[in-house]
């Protein structure tokens, strides 16, 4: 009964679909940590290392809601703790306090501490990332086809057929020709690497992707064709997507909402229109300003 | 001094029974007691000198050489063959060190030690396989780390296993590795049963026998205990095969449902095939058993 509430409630005031994930008063510190780091580190005092104990608090506080469907940018400076929070999305980085609930896993309980046997089921049916460096998200020394195949054999997929089309259709929808598909990603340009990064993180079809500075290694001819690919796939499939950039085009042309985050910390969040037009925070305002 | 003078009764020195002293041989059964438990996960163990070069046997050796005992009947082949230079200086060495009567029947053993193929007349429950095995990692081609090996078979990660299987297909057709096939044991660990053939693994699958694998460069031991599954891995589509040898049969016993070796006649220039189990084979020629026929393959 309540959960029917609550759904029809969602429709009435408009968000729309339901929450994918939610991330509550996440953080991540690296070092031993002291009673005051939180106090003596964050935006407000412009670092994230604490003085005492130089420990440096990558992530702080950090809760957000993504729905299904949306896109979500995070942008901030270096440092800021970005890419930090999709790993501990992804599960490549172990949280130090908060939760993560995925809908529908664990009973919509936290899931940062499940065994890593069950994060990595949980991870390779319903994620996607594409890492910022193609090394990180593609193994250099097995070809393109069998780095997406790799994605399908992680969720159990063990027909050959059944791998060959879905690898070969996601190469060919990332644009990449069919010659390719058999060739080391280590002798393709970086814009190729990339698109073969993006079809691995699609290749279960998984509600969730994730892309870390997908652009920011690329030429600018190249970039625009690389966000138009991820646009495009985004409305055909209809999956969230949180989009890690310091580059405010890029918040712009994908994301819905936008989290501005410094030193670990969420500084503002809204409506990617609303931060780009109206910026409250005032190193908002300055990464506004300093980019158009 | 020789090998023979330092020998249980030339009155000299006296090595113990089997060679090794008992505290090598109690560490040797730990470590196989924890592997019957944990079918197919691979055990270190600390391994004492030996009087063989490791790589030459003697994982399979210091497994024979602590289970061993006065009344045990040993078989001890190589490639299949009880004649190979390989099988017949363990055979002495065991049988120096412990007078045990050893025979090529296959039926008779008590201990069966062999590096590359099982018996093709399948072992009995009082039986055990000991296998010597060079490679015991059967990640080890997709990674180098033993650090992340270990990971991978803990948390049951082998999808990079399966992907050199699929390249393996793209680029031979089919998946191509003949020896060292790796396994699924008991539906958890990924075993490398190395050197055993294709031809072997159903025999291997749900077997009455215990099987124990021992690797002495890596003093490492694992096994397979009796009436466990051992699945090939394969795809949906591309059912796992075993060799075959249609239309060939043993050119000295007649059996066509063998696994057969090829044999290269230099002056003729023919070559001919033989059971590679030359015990089955004497056992058919003696007219002991009947010849084999095709049952798979």
């Amino acid at each position: 009964m309540g959960e029917h509430a609550d759904a029809s409630l969602a429709e009435r005031i408009g968000t729309g679909a339901g929450v994918l994930l939610s991330v509550l008063d996440l953080e991540k510190r690296y070092g031993p940590g002291c009673e005051a780091c939180l106090e003596l580190t964050g935006p407000q005092r412009s670092t994230n290392i604490c003085p005492r104990c130089r420990s440096v608090i990558a992530l702080r506080g950090v809760s957000f809601d993504l729905r299904e469907g949306e896109i979500l940018g995070i942008v901030g400076e270096s440092g800021s703790g970005k890419s930090t929070l999709v790993q501990c999305i992804y599960f490549d980085q172990d949280v130090s306090h908060g939760e993560i609930r995925v809908n529908g896993q664990n009973g919509g309980c936290d899931v940062t501490g499940l065994p890593r046997s069950e994060k990595r089921r949980l991870r390779s049916r319903l994620m996607g990332m594409v890492y910022q460096n193609p090394m990180q998200g593609l193994r250099l020394d097995i070809t393109s086809g069998a780095n997406v195949a790799e994605k399908l054999l992680e969720a159990d997929v063990f027909h050959f057929a059944r791998i060959r089309e879905r690898a070969t259709g996601l190469l060919a929808r990332t644009e990449i020709p069919a010659a390719f598909v058999d060739r080391l990603p280590r002798t393709l340009s970086g814009g190729m690497q990339q698109r073969i990064q993006i079809a691995k993180a699609l290749a279960n079809n998984p509600p969730l992707v994730l892309l870390d500075e997908v652009t920011s290694g690329l030429d600018v001819s190249v970039q625009a064709r690389v966000l138009d690919l991820v646009r495009e796939l985004q409305r055909e499939l209809g999956m969230s997507m949180i989009v890690v950039s310091h580059d405010m085009g890029v918040i712009r042309l994908l994301a819905d909402r936008t989290v501005v985050m410094k030193d670990g910390g969420i500084v503002e969040q809204g409506l990617t229109d609303q931060i780009l037009e109206d910026p409250q925070h005032p190193y908002t305002q300055l990464l506004v300003h300093s980019t158009l | 001094m020789t090998l023979e003078e330092l020998l249980p009764g030339s009155g000299g020195f006296r090595y113990n029974f089997a060679f090794l002293d008992e505290g090598a041989k109690r560490e040797v059964r730990r470590a196989l007691l924890k592997a019957v438990a944990l079918p197919g996960h691979q055990v270190p163990f600390a391994s004492p000198e030996l009087p063989i070069a490791r790589g030459w046997g003697t994982g399979g050796l210091q497994i024979t050489m602590s289970l061993i005992g006065p009344n045990d009947v040993l078989k001890i082949i190589d490639q299949g063959c009880d004649g190979s230079v390989n099988a017949v200086n363990l055979r002495k060495l065991l049988v120096a060190t412990t007078g045990v009567r050893t025979t090529f029947d296959s039926r008779e053993a008590t201990i069966l030690q062999s590096r590359h193929r099982l018996p093709e007349i399948p072992l009995k429950p009082h039986q055990v396989a000991v296998l010597q095995v060079p490679l015991p990692e059967p990640l080890r081609l997709v990674e180098p780390s033993e650090i992340a090996t270990r990971r991978m078979h803990a948390e049951g990660d082998y999808a990079r296993m399966w992907v050199s299987l699929y390249e393996d297909v793209i680029q031979n057709g089919a998946i191509s590795l003949t020896a060292g096939y790796p396994c699924r044991v008991n539906n958890t660990y990924i075993m490398s049963p190395s050197p055993l053939p294709r031809w072997d693994l159903p025999l291997l699958n749900g077997a009455e026998h215990l099987t124990l694998l021992g690797a002495g460069r890596e003093k490492r031991v694992y096994a397979v205990p009796p009436c466990t599954s051992v699945q090939p891995l394969e795809f949906e589509d591309l059912p796992f095969t075993v060799e075959s040898f249609a239309g060939m049969s043993c050119a000295r016993c007649g059996s066509s449902g063998t696994f057969l070796d090829e044999i290269y006649d230099e002056k003729t220039g023919l070559s001919s095939r033989v059971c590679s189990d030359s015990g089955f084979c004497v056992l058919v020629r003696e007219g002991a058993i009947q010849p084999r026929r095709p049952t798979h393959g």
